[in-house]
């Protein structure tokens, strides 16, 4: 018989390994997240994924589940936790879903949605975050990066490239190119790397298509986050 | 032409009224007038006082992102913003044509755009002046009162707005600011089932846009004294229209009639807009005062909008607006109809005019065709000119090697007619204000002539979070407790 601990109330069987969030969704129980993805080592930075397990808060990314454990994730508190970090995460960078190509595909908007965000609650920052359009192929706008670092771990360990990479501390963080210039012309990168196509939200952008998909055919304009996520996870 | 009026002498010891903010007008501006001991107006203005920053921070983004931010510029008619923007960027994806099923679903979004935008000014924000009166009693001067007195009109203005979204919705995306025209084309077809939705209601707003034309040319004709000469100026007149002279909202060449019907220029091909229209700056004003560059800025400036466009189109090739065109023209009796209250009818022959391109446009097959895209060698500038619901409306991009916007020029339609309106302003205050006890009544004068032109002062301009906003506590018995204002 395997293992099992109890997601709100329910039981979730799980092999030793799994995290809680692997071992819930395989289940069939949504947890969200924005840097995990299941073809990487759990990276434990967006903190969406916060549950309650044996009273503590942790993520469920990160966090193997144990047996007989009972876990807290779609609570109002939880929730509530998981909305004051997505405000922060809109207000960290310079995210205007009315005029970004990426909207009702993007994963941070889709959350803001989920979890019922309604005003951004904190100070914006407004950063100062140039574009980098020197790529024939590719357009990066740092406005939108969340830090996830998807692209970091896709470029270095899948495309054998390090294209990209934070560089400064705390409140000053950024993504940056891998380059002498900074700029993506000067790099390797290519159209087809998967770090080209990995990004949650609006920042890697192949130039051109910009608006070419229909409101109303767009990944979260058909089904919630909660529910593609989980589809996902079946096929 | 005279700009009497527009700066007094000896500003110092005039008595100053504010009309602030101007009530239903998208938007928000104001007027002051300045007044001697004596009550004679010397001075009557329309500020614009809010601030448009688009053409600077669309600098730096990429091009095929401009149609969707640009629109935002305006909630009342972002699609001939979203329309003009992708015109203007065709050319630099190289689609120096579209596929006939982009342009046909580019021209029935954009005549639902004016069919809805016609209705939402014509009954809901003028009629209550046209069917009470300008000095009716301000409680009922509002869409409720109109609900009240003339429930079929009211009811028949909201379906006909409504039905004019619909059409931007199935053709956009969402009612307002859709994503549906993008550089090259357009990101979707029609349906079968959207068409024949849209077909179901098509007749019914031909007829009831007929009636609206009546109802309006029945307003001015019972009271030409008031019509034919409330604010009246002459000016010239400046439209685009089709090669062939007929009215064409979406696409054309640039024509200015003068004051007396006589085109002085024509068939200027809008990539050139440039060598012909400068814009001035006042001070007292956030809105330019565009003119034509060779005539000079006394003589140069020039009315756009419906009154404009169905005077110097040549034909409306649709049957029942053609009728109606020509009945506005007879009432001119040789000249051209330059009142200010005309435009009311003139509006209306347009709304009649959408409506029966829309339900022309439905029996096309080309709708519901995948060939909606086309491309070519890429451009790196572009000028997208188009008859927006209030007059011309001119969008300019240059784009560097890096696919970034390194230059935009936006001549809003509003903008086009802010001398003509500072006149009709400048009018009313001599002939109604002057010498007299003002009153909100007589007040309501002035906006009724700037209400004439369908304004539209957030696209002329744009604010950056300054809202009007005046917040009053009142006590049970009806006084104030407190008051707090910002903005405007």
């Amino acid at each position: 018989m395997s293992k099992q601990f109890l997601l709100d109330g329910q039981p979730v069987p799980f092999e030793d390994g799994q995290s809680i969030l692997e071992a819930a969704r395989k289940a069939g129980h949504y947890i969200p997240s924005l840097c995990w993805h299941k073809d990487f080592p759990a990276h434990g930075s967006c903190k969406l994924c916060i549950v309650k397990a044996a009273g503590r808060h942790v993520s469920a990314c990160a966090t193997p589940a144990k047996e007989g454990w009972e876990v807290e994730s779609n609570t109002p508190e939880m929730n509530g936790e998981r909305r004051g970090l997505l405000q922060m995460l809109f207000v960290e960078g310079n995210h205007f879903c009315p005029s970004c190509e990426k909207s009702g595909n993007c994963e941070l908007q889709a959350l803001g949605y989920e979890y019922e965000m309604l005003t951004s609650r904190f100070r914006h920052f407004y950063p100062d975050r140039p574009v980098d359009a020197s790529h024939p192929d590719v357009l990066l706008d740092f406005n939108r990066c969340i830090f996830c670092e998807l692209c970091v771990r896709a470029s270095r360990d899948v495309d054998g490239k390090s294209v990209f990479a934070l560089t400064g501390r705390g409140i000053n963080k950024h993504l940056v190119v891998n380059a002498e210039s900074g700029r993506l012309a000067d790099t390797d990168f290519s159209k087809d790397d998967l770090a080209a196509h990995i990004c949650p939200v609006g920042v890697i952008l192949h130039k051109g298509p910009g608006f070419a998909v229909p409101i109303g055919e767009r990944t979260y304009d058909t089904a919630s986050i909660r529910s593609q996520k989980l589809k996902e996870e079946e096929s | 032409m005279s700009f009497e009026l527009e700066t007094a002498v000896n500003r110092e010891g005039l008595r100053r009224v504010a009309i602030d903010p101007v009530s239903r007008v998208e938007g928000h501006g104001k007027v002051t007038l300045l007044l001697d001991e004596a009550g004679h107006v010397r001075e009557a203005r329309l500020h614009i006082v809010e601030f448009r920053g688009f053409e600077k921070f669309i600098q730096g983004r990429p091009y095929w992102e401009v149609p969707v931010m640009v629109q935002r510029l305006c909630g009342i008619c972002p699609v001939s913003h979203h329309l003009a923007a992708a015109k203007a960027l065709d050319p630099v994806v190289g689609a120096l044509t579209l596929t006939p099923t982009a342009e046909k679903i580019r021209r029935l979004m954009h005549y639902g755009q004016i069919l809805q935008s016609h209705a939402l000014h014509f009954f809901h924000l003028s009629s209550p002046d046209l069917l009470f009166g300008f000095e009716s009693p301000v409680q009922q001067r509002n869409i409720v009162g109109v609900a009240a007195a003339h429930p079929e009109v009211a009811r028949q203005g909201v379906l006909l707005r409504k039905f004019g979204q619909e059409v931007i919705r199935i053709t956009a995306g969402k009612r307002v600011h859709g994503t549906g025209a993008v550089p090259g084309g357009v990101n979707k077809s029609l349906t079968a089932a959207e068409r024949d939705e849209l077909l179901a209601d098509a007749d019914q707003m031909i007829a009831w846009s007929r009636d609206a034309v009546h109802l309006a040319r029945r307003l001015h004709e019972s009271d030409r004294a008031l019509y034919d000469e409330f604010g009246l100026f002459r000016s010239h007149l400046f439209s685009l229209v089709r090669a062939d002279g007929a009215m064409d909202l979406y696409d054309g060449h640039l024509r200015l009639r003068d004051a007396r019907g006589q085109i002085v220029r024509d068939a200027i091909p809008c990539a050139d807009y440039e060598q012909h229209i400068v814009e001035e700056v006042k001070s007292w004003s956030y809105m330019k005062f565009p003119f034509m560059k060779d005539l000079g800025p006394a003589r140069g400036w020039y009315k756009v909008g419906p009154l404009a466009r169905v005077q110097n189109c040549d034909f409306i090739p649709s049957p029942l607006a053609e009728i109606e065109r020509q009945a506005f023209i007879a009432h001119g009796e040789g000249e051209p109809v330059h009142a200010p209250l005309a435009y009311h009818w003139a509006r209306m022959i347009e709304m009649l005019h959408a409506a029966e391109v829309i339900r022309s446009l439905l029996d096309d097959p080309d709708l519901l065709s995948d060939q909606r895209m086309n491309e070519g060698t890429k451009g790196r500038e572009g000028v997208g000119i188009i008859e927006a619901p209030r007059g011309t409306l001119i969008h300019h991009y240059r784009v560097g090697e890096d696919d970034l916007v390194s230059y935009c020029n936006l001549i809003v339609s509003t903008t086009h007619n802010n001398q003509a309106m500072n006149e009709a302003v400048r009018q009313v205050a001599r002939r109604y204000l002057d010498g007299r006890q003002l009153t909100e009544g007589l007040l309501n004068h002035i906006e009724v002539a700037i209400r004439a032109f369908d304004p539209c002062l957030s696209c002329a301009t744009h604010a950056l979070g300054k809202m009007p906003l005046v917040v009053e506590l009142l006590t049970a018995d009806g006084s104030l407790a407190d008051r707090v204002a910002h903005g405007g």
